[in-house]
C-alpha cells in the first residue's frame, strides 16, 4: 500500500478500514540465503537495502524482542556527517546524503528536518581545531560555516555568552545536519523491507551458531534452528555477547548512555546546540519536549539504566550553557547500552569464520549512520567487499595499525 | 553506586575513575615468542560480559588506591571490592 495525502483522505472517507499492518509478522522458514541477527535501524535497512539495491531473495531479520525496541528508539535523534578523519566522514557523508532521500525512498514519513547543528567554540584553540575540521567536511562534500560570537548571538540570543570561565566565542554550524524521528526510521525501512519480501521475524532470540570447519551453516534461536548461507550480526549493545557465541572477542565494551526529555515547551531550541566546555547537546522534538543527553556514566554495563552522578552532570553543563534550563522540569530519562569500541570508530567486516559478517561498534553515534550503515552491509553481504566509504572499518585495524580515533584517546572505551 | 572501600568503607562512586577490566593488571611477557599478539588482546580485546565482571577503579579523589570490584553489569550490584596490591601480592589472578 502506497501512502500518500490522496490515501489519507480516502480512508478518512471510508472509515478508515482500508489500512493494514505495515509489515507481516512472518514465521521463521527453515533455510535463508541471508540471516541477519538484530531487527533495529541497522538490521532493517541492511535487509531492506539487501532486497531492493542489490536484488538478493530469501532475506530474513531476526528480532529477540520488538523492532524498534533497543537503541532506535533510544537515542537522541540527531544525524549528521560533521567527522574530520578520512576513515569516517566520506562514510557519514554518504549516510547524511540517504537521509536527505529517505522519506521518498521508503515512501513514509520519517520527519527528516535539517535544522542545523551548531558546535560552540570557547577559546582561540578549539576554534582552530573546529576550523580544520570544518574543512575537512568541506573537504569530503559536506558543509561547515564558522560563526564568531556575533553569529551565534543572532541564532541563539539566549546562551550564555557571558559565563566568565567558558565564555561563547563562536560555532562551527553543519545547516544540512538535523534531527530525523527514530521509531519512524525502523518502521520505515522495516515497511520497505517487508515489501520485498524480507521476512521480519520478532521474539526469535539467537542463541548459537552452527558452525563446521570454519564456515558458518545456520543459527540457533528460540523459536529453532535457521539455516543460512550468510549471517550479519547487527546487534549494537549485545556485540560482545552475541559473537562471544561463535568465540569470538571484540575489541570493545558496553557502556550505558542516558538521554532526557523535559516537558513539552512552546518552540524555543529551532536546531541542534552543542557545548564546547561540557558534554552536553540538545534540540527540541517537534512535542516540545527538550532532547538532551552528553557523557556515558563510564563504566562496563548491560543494565539500560544509568546513575544520579550524570544526571546531575549533564544537566548542570545544560544549565551552565542555557540558563533559562533550570526553570524547565525534567520529564524522563533513560539508557541505551552502545558498543564503545577502542578507538571510538565502528566495524563493518567479514570475521575470521566464513559466512559470518559484524556490523557493531557504533559507541554512541549509531543512529545517523543507519542508512549507509545498512547499504555498506548489504554492499559487503552482497559482493563480498567492503563499500568504498566504509573500508576502514576493519576488525583487525587494531593489529595493522590503522586505528580511526577521531578524539585521540587511545584504547580507553569510556572515553570516545 | 556506592563502593564499599576496604580501608575507607563506603565511597560515592563518583569519588573513583574507570579503567576497566581488570585482566588489565595481567600484562604479557614481552620477551615471548608470540608477544607482538599477546599485547594486542592485551590491550584491545575485552570478554565484556553480561553479568559477573572484575573490574580495576582508581580512588583518585581519595587514597589514590586501586581497587578491585566484582559487579554486575546487568544490575550494577557490587558483590567484593579488594585492594589490587593485595590481590597482587597474595599472587591471586587478576582473572
Amino acid at each position: 500500500m502506497r501512502y500518500s495525502g490522496f490515501r489519507v483522505i480516502k480512508e478518512a472517507l471510508t472509515g478508515h478500514k482500508g489500512w493494514r499492518p505495515t509489515w507481516r509478522d512472518a514465521a521463521p522458514q527453515p533455510d535463508y540465503d541471508f540471516v541477519i541477527i538484530g531487527g533495529g535501524g541497522h538490521g532493517l535497512a541492511t535487509a531492506y537495502y539487501l532486497a531492493k539495491q542489490f536484488g538478493q531473495k530469501q532475506i530474513a531479520v531476526l528480532e529477540k524482542g520488538w523492532i524498534g525496541g533497543g537503541n532506535v528508539g533510544r537515542n537522541t535523534t540527531i544525524v549528521r556527517s560533521n567527522y574530520m578523519l578520512d576513515g569516517n566522514e566520506p562514510f557519514y557523508e554518504f549516510s547524511l546524503k540517504l537521509w536527505e532521500g529517505l522519506e521518498q525512498e521508503l515512501n513514509y514519513n520519517a520527519m527528516v528536518s535539517q535544522r542545523g547543528i551548531l558546535n560552540l567554540y570557547h577559546t582561540d584553540g578549539q576554534r582552530d581545531a573546529f576550523r580544520r575540521r570544518g574543512n575537512a567536511m568541506i573537504l569530503n562534500g559536506s558543509d561547515a560555516e564558522l560563526l564568531d560570537a556575533e553569529g551565534v548571538r543572532a541564532m541563539y540570543p539566549f546562551l550564555n555568552f557571558e559565563n566568565a570561565r567558558f565564555p561563547i566565542r563562536g560555532g562551527l554550524l553543519h545547516r544540512r545536519g538535523g534531527t530525523v524521528r527514530h521509531d519512524a526510521v525502523a518502521w520505515g525501512y522495516a515497511r520497505g523491507a517487508d515489501q520485498h519480501g524480507v521476512d521480519i521475524i520478532q521474539n526469535c532470540e539467537v542463541t548459537g551458531f552452527r558452525i563446521e570447519n570454519g564456515k558458518v551453516l545456520g543459527v540457533e534461536t528460540s523459536r529453532g534452528y535457521i539455516g543460512a548461507k550468510k549471517v550479519a550480526a547487527s546487534v549494537a549493545g549485545s556485540s560482545s555477547r552475541l559473537m562471544a557465541l561463535a568465540g569470538m572477542r571484540l575489541p570493545m565494551e558496553s557502556h550505558v548512555l542516558q538521554a532526557f526529555v523535559s516537558e513539552g515547551l512552546k518552540p524555543t531550541i529551532p536546531g541542534v546546540i552543542t557545548y564546547g566546555a561540557g558534554h552536553f547537546y540538545c534540540s527540541q522534538s517537534d512535542k516540545g519536549g527538550l532532547v538532551f543527553g552528553g557523557d556515558i556514566d563510564g563504566y562496563n554495563s548491560y543494565a539500560q539504566r544509568g546513575n544520579l552522578p550524570v544526571v546531575e552532570d549533564v544537566v548542570e553543563s545544560g544549565v551552565s550553557l542555557i540558563p533559562a534550563l533550570g526553570r524547565v522540569r525534567l520529564l524522563r530519562s533513560w539508557g541505551g547500552i552502545m558498543d564503545m569500541s577502542m578507538d571510538g570508530s565502528p566495524f563493518i567486516d567479514k570475521t575470521h569464520i566464513e559466512g559470518l559478517y559484524f556490523n557493531g561498534g557504533w559507541c554512541y553515534g549509531g543512529f545517523k549512520a543507519t542508512p549507509a550503515a545498512g547499504w555498506c552491509l548489504a554492499h559487503l553481504l552482497s559482493t563480498d567487499r567492503s563499500h568504498e566509504t566504509a573500508q576502514a572499518y576493519r576488525l583487525d585495524r587494531f593489529q595493522t595499525g590503522h586505528m580511526i580515533d577521531e578524539k585521540g584517546q587511545g584504547a580507553q572505551p569510556n572515553l570516545h | 553506586m556506592l563502593i564499599n572501600h576496604p580501608l575507607l568503607g563506603p565511597r560515592d562512586a563518583s569519588e573513583f575513575t574507570y579503567l576497566g577490566d581488570a585482566s588489565l593488571m595481567n600484562r604479557p611477557d614481552w620477551q615471548a615468542e608470540n608477544a607482538v599478539q599477546a599485547f594486542h588482546d592485551y590491550l584491545y580485546l575485552r570478554d565484556n560480559p553480561a553479568g559477573l565482571h572484575r573490574e580495576l577503579w582508581f580512588h583518585e579523589q581519595g587514597d589514590r588506591s586501586w581497587l578491585l570490584v566484582t559487579r554486575n553489569t546487568l544490575t550494577h550490584e557490587i558483590v567484593s571490592v579488594e585492594m589490587a596490591s593485595e590481590t597482587r601480592r597474595s599472587g591471586g589472578a587478576a582473572q
